[in-house]
């Protein structure tokens, strides 16, 4: 794909900061996936696993933000390497944050499905932008993973089916609400959860962002979905 | 997919460099350089050796006349005339486009004549308008702090940056119109370094400014435009951000990233 450098610790050094950024991605995706199958079954036992898992995701951060310092302050990254670096630093966040989200999943979940309040049809009602966001966080590290900026390109639309299925969720549960008061508690808790899926669809939108940053060179963050030009 | 040299934004121009070709005997070193260069802006020459870069450097004032065997084909256009016109003037042209060498090459003789030395070349000042001069001259090149005091004293008996600096003024002194630097720093230490960079930035104000150097990270702070130049010819061409941070070109690329050979 792209040649070696003359120097093999720098080509050693950025491909440890790549594995350990798909490390990360691949536990949080799998926090993504137990939070929510801690939310339709009430499994306690998932929902600490992904808690647990958070201190693991929050240490590779720092980790990999040291590491891309010592990047730079060693190699003076130009370029393609620059670009790689600085969107690395932006990925890892994101994916610190989807971690958070899950995390918060988790909790919401064991919370709901202890205190007994699964009144609402509470998963049938996030299932859709469940699925939509799971797909959707999978891409977008498929595409880092790949630097595939034609694959990053169409994933950022996506976020805009997700946004929209947050609102039809809202609308879903106020009108259970008013039906029956009695369901405010669980409508609220899993209008949280599904707030919380929402972020992640726009985390995972941030890291497709930085894929066409990295490829392209193109910054196309709060540009209209028109205005990226990708050949 | 090569993508063609993209075009600077229009600027005033004080070299237009067209077609230009050169040979060392019969071998071939610049192939086809079309390239301008922009009043007061700093353009930097990268690209590793044997590239052509100085040798470019060294057309545009005409350095290789002093060599048997050695010409340049094309145009190279200044202030409405052509460098390698056989009538130019090249005494007059070197004073107007003046050239620092990377190893600093002070003369002989005291910091003053160092400097008065071109001038008197040039132009008959009085000793008062000459000492101005002299002053001004090492003003502008950031010395006169360090050597007001020994301007008697051997140019030799400077540091290496204090040298350098020197050999700056020298070009200064002559109210010269372009600066040609070759390397200036890679023969000096890092403060020394900082330096005669922080005064390219300085002389930027008022002369254009051309400088050859192997320090990509140099290029990258000093200069408003970059060419990238392999094998005698110019790849590519642009502002200095976009080269370090978004070349068209991959050869650019491989080269600024250390993909190189």
């Amino acid at each position: 794909m792209i040649g070696e450098h003359s120097s093999k610790q720098y080509d050693h050094d950025l491909e440890a900061i790549r594995s350990k950024v798909l490390l990360m991605g691949g536990i949080v995706e799998t926090q993504f996936t137990d939070a929510m199958t801690c939310f339709r079954v009430g499994n306690v036992e998932a929902a600490e696993r992904v808690i647990a898992e958070d201190d693991a995701v929050n240490q590779l951060e720092v980790s990999l933000d040291d590491a891309c310092s010592h990047l730079i302050v060693r190699r003076q990254p130009t370029a393609n390497d620059l670009r790689t670096v600085m969107a690395t630093i932006k990925v890892i966040t994101d994916l610190e944050r989807i971690g958070d989200e899950a995390a918060k999943i988790a909790r919401m979940s064991k919370s709901l499905h202890s205190r007994g309040m699964v009144t609402v049809n509470h998963f049938e009602t996030v299932r859709t932008i469940a699925g939509e966001t799971s797909d959707m966080l999978h891409d977008a590290l498929d595409a880092f993973a790949r630097l595939d900026g034609k694959q990053a390109l169409a994933l950022i639309a996506r976020d805009a089916i997700i946004d929209r299925e947050f609102g039809f969720i809202m609308r879903n549960l106020i009108t259970f609400m008013m039906e029956d008061p009695r369901t405010i508690s669980a409508a609220l808790d899993t209008l949280w959860v599904a707030k919380a899926i929402e972020r992640i669809g726009d985390h995972a939108k941030n890291i497709a962002e930085y894929v066409i940053y990295v490829v392209e060179g193109k910054d196309i963050r709060h540009t209209r979905p028109s205005a990226p030009a990708v050949q | 997919m090569p993508s063609p040299i993209p075009t600077v934004s229009a600027r005033a121009k004080t070299i237009e460099i067209t077609k230009l070709d050169f040979f060392y005997g019969k071998t071939q070193s610049l192939m086809n350089v079309n390239l301008d260069i922009h009043e007061k802006q700093v353009t930097a020459f990268i690209g590793p050796s044997g590239c052509g870069k100085s040798t470019l450097l060294r057309t545009l004032n005409r350095m290789y006349d002093l060599y048997p065997g050695q010409r340049a084909e094309g145009s190279i256009m200044y202030r409405g005339q052509n460098i390698l016109d056989p009538g130019q003037d090249v005494n007059m042209l070197r004073a107007k486009v003046g050239m620092v060498f990377q190893k600093p090459t002070p003369f002989p003789m005291s910091v003053y004549d160092n400097i008065a030395f071109g001038i008197r070349l040039y132009e008959n000042l009085s000793k008062g308008e000459m000492d101005e001069r002299v002053e001004w001259a090492l003003k502008k090149a950031a010395l006169w702090g360090e050597v007001k005091d020994k301007l008697g004293k051997s140019g030799l008996s400077l540091s290496g940056g204090q040298q350098q600096r020197l050999c700056i003024a020298r070009c200064v002194a002559v109210k010269p119109d372009v600066l040609l630097l070759d390397e200036p720093t890679s023969a000096l230490d890092p403060i020394s370094t900082a330096k005669v960079e922080e005064l390219i930035s300085e002389l930027k104000q008022d002369y254009t400014i051309t400088i050859v150097t192997h320090n990509m990270q140099q290029a990258a702070r000093c200069s408003d435009y970059t060419a990238y130049m392999y094998l005698g010819e110019l790849v590519e061409f642009g502002e200095t951000d976009q080269i370090f941070m978004n070349p068209a070109r991959k050869e650019t690329q491989d080269y600024i990233t250390g993909r190189f050979g």
